[in-house]
C-alpha cells in the first residue's frame, strides 16, 4: 500500500480547475518540453478521450502549451498561455483524435522546432499523475516523478551494465528501471528512475560509450 | 513509529503521547519524508496563504469560469451578509460563500489547494479558516488544524478513497468535509475522539452522494456541493464539541463509505453520464459549452 504525505492529501498546490485535465496536462507538456530539448516553434495536440471531450471546458488545451512553454502547474500565467505562446511566435494547434487502447486522459504532442521533428505521447492518469508511454516510435513507460535517464542503444549485451557502472561511480541510486526493444539486436531503449541527478560529465561518458545512439536527463516535473 | 491507517490507529498514538491528531500529524510527516518541523510547517503555511488568496479573490472579485457556467455567486452571497444578513447566522454564511469563493476560483482557472481534490478544494478553507476568525486562533493552531485535516484525510485515503471517480462525490466532498470537520473541532479545543465523531457526522450526512458533473466539468453542482460540505462540517464540529457521539465508529463509516462508493453505478462516478449531468438542462448545457 501507499504510504501517504500529509501534503498528498492536501495538495498539490495548483491552477484548477481539475488536478488529471489541468495540472498533469501541464506536467505532460513540460516533460515533453524537456524530451524535446531546444526551441520549439510548432506544436500539435492530438487529444483523445475525456480529453478530446473536455479540454476547453477544463483548460487542459491552455495547461498543455503552458506545459511546452515550461510552466509548472502553479504557474498564475498558466491561463494566458496561449496569447504567451503567440507572442513568442510558436504556432500551435488543438485536434481531437481516437487513439486506440489509449488511457481516456490521453495526448499525444507533436514538436517542431530547432531540433527537427518529434513526437511524445502521455497520459494524465489521476490525482496529476502522469505516464509519458512513448516516444517518436518508441513505446516505452515513466511517470516524470524522478530524474529520469533515457538511453537508446542497440540492443546486446554489456550495453545496460555500463550505463549503470557509470550511474554506480557518481554515487546515484536507482528507484526504478525499464528496458524495452523492439527484436533481439535491434533499437532499445532504456528508462532508469534515480534519486539523484547525473553531473554533465557522466551523461557526457554515456554519450561515448559504444552503440549508444541517444541520451537524456529529465529532471522532475 | 507514528504511522497510521485507520482512526482506531491514530487515536491510540494520540492517547500514548498526549497530543492531538495534528501534532500526531505533524510527527508522521517529519517522520516519513525525514524533514524538520520547521520545514513541514512552512509548506504547510504556503498552502494556507494559497487557501486565504483564493477565499479573498472569490469574495470580492467578478469571476467567470471558462465555460461560463460558475462564477460570481460567492461574492453574491457575501453581499447579502453585509446588507440583509441572513438567516443561518453570519458564521455559517461566511464558511459557505468562502468554500464556494474558492471553487469558484478553481473553475476559473485560478491558483488553489487541492483539499483533498481540486472538486472539493473549498470545503477545508471555507469552513476552518470563518472558525479561525471567530475563535482568533493563531497561525500556529490554524497550520496544525492543516494537519489534523491531512491526517484524516490519509486515513479515508488508507481505508476507502478519495477519487470521485472510485467512490462518488461522497469520497470527494464527503472526505473534504470529514477532514474540515475534525480540523474545526480540534482547532475549537475538541479531543482527538470529539474530531473523529465529528468526520463520522459529515460522510454519514453524505453516505451515498454520487459524482454526476455537468458536462464533465468540475463546476455544477461542485461549487454548491463545496458550500453544503462547509456548512456540513461546522454543524457536525458543533455536535460534537457537544458530547454526542457517532453510533458507528468512524473507522466503520470510513469502511461503509467505500463499500456504498464500489456499489455506485458507472455512470454517476464522474463519468458525466447520469444525475444532474444527464437531465434535459444538463445535457443542453453540454451541447452549449462544448
Amino acid at each position: 500500500m501507499k504510504q501517504y504525505s500529509s501534503f498528498d492529501i492536501l495538495g498539490p498546490v495548483m491552477i484548477g480547475p481539475s488536478s488529471s485535465h489541468t495540472a498533469g496536462a501541464a506536467r505532460i507538456g513540460n516533460v515533453a518540453r524537456k524530451i524535446y530539448g531546444g526551441k520549439i516553434t510548432t506544436v500539435r495536440f492530438y487529444l483523445h478521450g475525456s480529453f478530446a471531450e473536455t479540454y476547453r471546458g477544463h483548460g487542459t488545451d491552455r495547461a498543455l502549451l503552458a506545459g511546452i512553454l515550461g510552466m509548472d502547474p502553479s504557474d498564475d500565467r498558466l491561463k494566458n498561455s496561449m496569447d504567451i505562446a503567440r507572442d513568442k511566435g510558436i504556432d500551435f494547434e488543438f485536434i481531437p483524435m481516437a487513439i486506440e487502447g489509449a488511457h481516456p486522459n490521453t495526448v499525444l504532442i507533436e514538436m517542431d522546432g530547432e531540433n527537427g521533428e518529434m513526437r511524445v505521447m502521455g497520459s494524465s492518469v489521476g490525482g496529476g499523475s502522469i505516464v509519458i508511454s512513448r516516444i517518436d516510435d518508441f513505446d516505452l513507460e515513466f511517470t516524470g516523478d524522478y530524474p529520469t535517464l533515457i538511453t537508446s542503444y542497440t540492443d546486446r549485451p554489456g550495453v545496460i551494465a555500463g550505463v549503470t557502472d557509470i550511474i554506480r561511480a557518481n554515487n546515484v541510486n536507482i528507484a526504478f528501471m525499464k528496458v524495452f526493444r523492439k527484436q533481439r539486436g535491434q533499437q532499445a531503449t532504456m528508462i532508469i528512475e534515480l534519486d539523484g541527478v547525473l553531473p554533465p560529465e557522466a551523461m557526457g561518458a554515456i554519450k561515448k560509450m559504444e552503440g549508444i545512439s541517444r541520451v537524456m536527463m529529465i529532471e522532475p516535473v | 513509529m507514528y504511522e497510521f491507517t485507520t482512526g482506531s490507529k491514530l487515536l491510540k498514538l494520540c492517547e500514548a503521547h498526549g497530543k492531538s491528531i495534528g501534532e500526531i500529524t505533524m510527527l508522521y510527516e517529519a517522520e516519513i519524508s525525514d524533514k524538520s518541523m520547521e520545514d513541514i510547517t512552512d509548506r504547510m503555511a504556503a498552502s494556507l496563504n494559497v487557501m486565504r488568496d483564493a477565499v479573498k479573490t472569490g469574495l470580492t472579485e467578478d469571476i467567470k469560469s471558462v465555460s461560463g457556467l460558475s462564477g460570481g455567486d460567492a461574492k453574491r452571497l457575501y453581499e447579502l451578509l453585509g446588507s440583509v444578513g441572513s438567516l443561518s447566522g453570519a458564521n455559517m454564511t461566511k464558511a459557505v460563500a468562502s468554500a464556494m469563493a474558492v471553487s469558484e476560483v478553481n473553475a476559473s482557472m485560478g491558483r488553489i489547494v487541492a483539499a483533498p481534490t481540486a472538486g472539493s478544494c473549498g470545503i477545508i478553507p471555507g469552513a476552518l479558516l470563518t472558525a479561525a476568525d471567530t475563535l482568533e486562533s493563531s497561525e500556529e493552531q490554524i497550520i496544525e488544524a492543516l494537519f489534523t485535516a491531512s491526517g484524516v484525510g490519509i486515513t479515508i485515503a488508507d481505508s476507502a478513497t478519495l477519487a470521485g471517480a472510485e467512490g462518488g462525490c461522497q469520497a470527494e466532498c464527503g472526505s473534504a468535509a470529514a477532514m474540515a470537520a475534525a480540523a474545526v473541532t480540534e482547532l475549537a479545543g475538541g479531543s482527538p475522539e470529539q474530531a473523529l465523531n465529528a468526520a463520522a457526522f459529515t460522510l454519514k450526512a453524505v453516505l451515498g452522494l454520487v459524482c454526476d458533473p455537468v458536462a464533465g466539468l468540475v463546476e455544477v453542482p461542485c461549487v454548491k456541493r463545496n458550500a453544503f460540505g462547509a456548512s456540513n462540517a461546522l454543524v457536525a464540529a458543533d455536535m460534537a464539541l457537544a458530547g454526542i457521539v457517532s453510533r458507528i465508529p468512524y473507522d466503520e463509516v470510513v469502511t461503509a463509505m467505500y463499500e456504498v462508493g464500489k456499489a455506485i453505478p458507472y455512470e454517476l462516478k464522474e463519468t458525466a453520464k447520469g444525475g444532474l449531468a444527464d437531465t434535459p438542462t444538463g445535457r443542453k448545457l453540454k451541447r452549449e459549452i462544448l
